[in-house]
């Protein structure tokens, strides 16, 4: 089961590296939304530091969303898909392997580019570092609960749309405890329950999500 | 593919089951028998219900009559948030028994439990304004209805979005059990993210003693939400076994019934 894992993260990101630009799509759409907030709401340094860590959980949900839709469609439109499902391996461990594989390549990166945007925003090191934390813990929940929208609106007329109504309420949670540890932090009340929250979310959806977004493929595919 | 030739030529059987109203055929009458009942105690309760708020309740001491609008607020409220439950018990139903049925209950379901959802997010505006002095604040009871009633909508457009029912049955019935088990943890991160934040201090936890009139005209009128959920349910199922099952015989048989004769 390792091994099957082990391959499917290695195919993706293979297929990844060879066609490099989808990947820098999302981390572009993250630089540039965060970079509009400032544009938007003006330059004043206390007001952007108060809101830095919001925004960039927003931002980090909606490139999330945008580069979500894409998981499944490239293997559905190869066949390779339909060679998944028809395998006597485990389906939720393949899909468990392609969001991994899928966090590697959108949500870590955002994880990385986040010190340039907290120096955007004024943000000083320790808040920095709590924000890249958060985002560490959080963003493999969004992919997660991401693959189960994505296998089921695999396919379908307006799945742009379609997902983003399905999937953002239940981003809800991740949002929350991400974007408030900050607040937590400043309010001198420790980031320690946040992140204990985060890694729970996370484990919920490490149990629930793969089975879900497998037996959501095999409903599309029936 | 729900169409299937099977269920059309399976005949009732005689003995007691569990699943003998399980199939739409069987269903479908008794629905119907069902019906005027159900409307009739709405109707009653209602009518009772409103009464005794209006009338009989007395005029709150800190609120004056605005707060008359409890009576329907409350029971919205707690109906927008029981259906979408009864909802995800008849998907979870559907997917482990293959019942169509289940699945019909479920979407016949849906569109009043938005309904609700909006009824009480709406009533609560208008609640705020005269209690409060604002629609909308983002307390914690707020936020959550609001992203049920979001639920709702995602539930609903899936579903219209799949053309192939069998698989808009599907696909829909596991989004609604993947957001049942998230409803608790958006409700409590909601609770925390608002207690972390307390910008307006608005406490909606006042009310230490209800009047008992309050209360009765409160559970009168919870009632009559739950039997015209009913009701319009039982209708809303039966159009769509209808429009589903417009191939097989006993729908036939019903439009010729009914119709005097002219083909379905």
């Amino acid at each position: 089961m390792l091994s099957l894992f082990v391959s499917v993260v290695r195919r993706d990101l293979l297929l990844a590296w060879r066609r490099r630009s989808d990947v820098l799509t999302a981390l572009g759409f993250f630089l540039l939304v965060t970079s509009l907030f400032p544009l938007g709401v003006g330059p004043e340094p206390e007001q952007l530091s108060h809101i830095a860590a919001g925004v960039m959980w927003v931002a980090a949900l909606l490139a999330t969303l945008l580069s979500v839709s894409r998981l499944f469609e490239s293997d559905e439109a190869d066949g390779t898909l339909e060679q998944m499902l028809l395998s006597v391996e485990p389906l939720p461990v393949i899909v468990l392997g392609k969001v991994c594989a899928y966090w590697l390549l959108t949500g870590l990166p955002l994880v990385v580019i986040a010190p340039l945007i907290g120096l955007q925003f004024n943000l000083s090191a320790d808040e920095t570092l709590i924000v890249c934390a958060t985002l560490l813990v959080g963003t493999p929940s969004l992919s997660l609960l991401g693959a189960v929208g994505a296998s089921l609106t695999l396919g379908l007329r307006g799945g742009g749309a379609l997902i983003a109504l399905l999937v953002l309420p239940l981003y809800v949670p991740v949002l929350i405890f991400g974007a408030g540890a900050l607040d937590a932090w400043r309010a001198g009340l420790g980031i320690q329950s946040h992140l204990a929250l985060l890694s729970a979310v996370l484990l919920v959806a490490l149990a629930v999500c793969p089975l879900a977004s497998a037996t959501a493929l095999r409903i599309a595919q029936d | 593919m729900s169409d299937s030739p099977l269920t059309a030529t399976r005949a009732p059987s005689s003995g007691f089951s569990l699943f003998y109203y399980a199939s739409p055929q069987t269903f479908f009458p008794l629905a119907g028998k069902l019906l005027w009942p159900t409307w009739i105690i709405a109707i009653g309760l209602t009518i009772a219900g409103l009464y005794t708020g209006f009338f009989i309740a007395p005029t709150d001491a800190t609120q004056g009559d605005s707060y008359r609008i409890i009576f329907i607020h409350v029971p919205a409220a707690w109906m927008s948030m029981v259906i979408y439950l009864v909802m995800a018990f008849w998907c979870a139903v559907g997917l482990i028994f293959n019942t169509r049925l289940s699945f019909m209950m479920s979407s016949a379901l849906a569109p009043t439990g938005a309904l609700w959802a909006f009824i009480a997010l709406w009533t609560g505006a208008l609640w705020g304004k005269p209690t409060w002095g604002t629609y909308w604040v983002w307390d914690a009871r707020l936020t959550s209805e609001l992203i049920l009633f979001f639920l709702y909508c995602g539930y609903m457009a899936l579903q219209a979005a799949i053309d192939d029912p069998r698989r808009a049955d599907r696909a829909g019935a596991l989004i609604a059990i993947v957001g049942a088990i998230n409803v608790p943890i958006i409700y409590f991160s909601v609770k925390w993210w608002n207690t972390l934040h307390q910008g307006a201090s608005v406490s909606l936890t006042q009310s230490p003693s209800m009047a008992s009139t309050m209360l009765t005209g409160m559970l009168l009128m919870a009632l009559a939400a739950w039997a015209y959920t009913i009701g319009v349910a039982l209708v809303r199922v039966r159009a769509i076994m209808i429009e589903r099952e417009r191939h097989t015989d006993w729908v036939r048989q019903l439009g010729n019934a009914t119709a005097g004769g002219s083909k379905a």
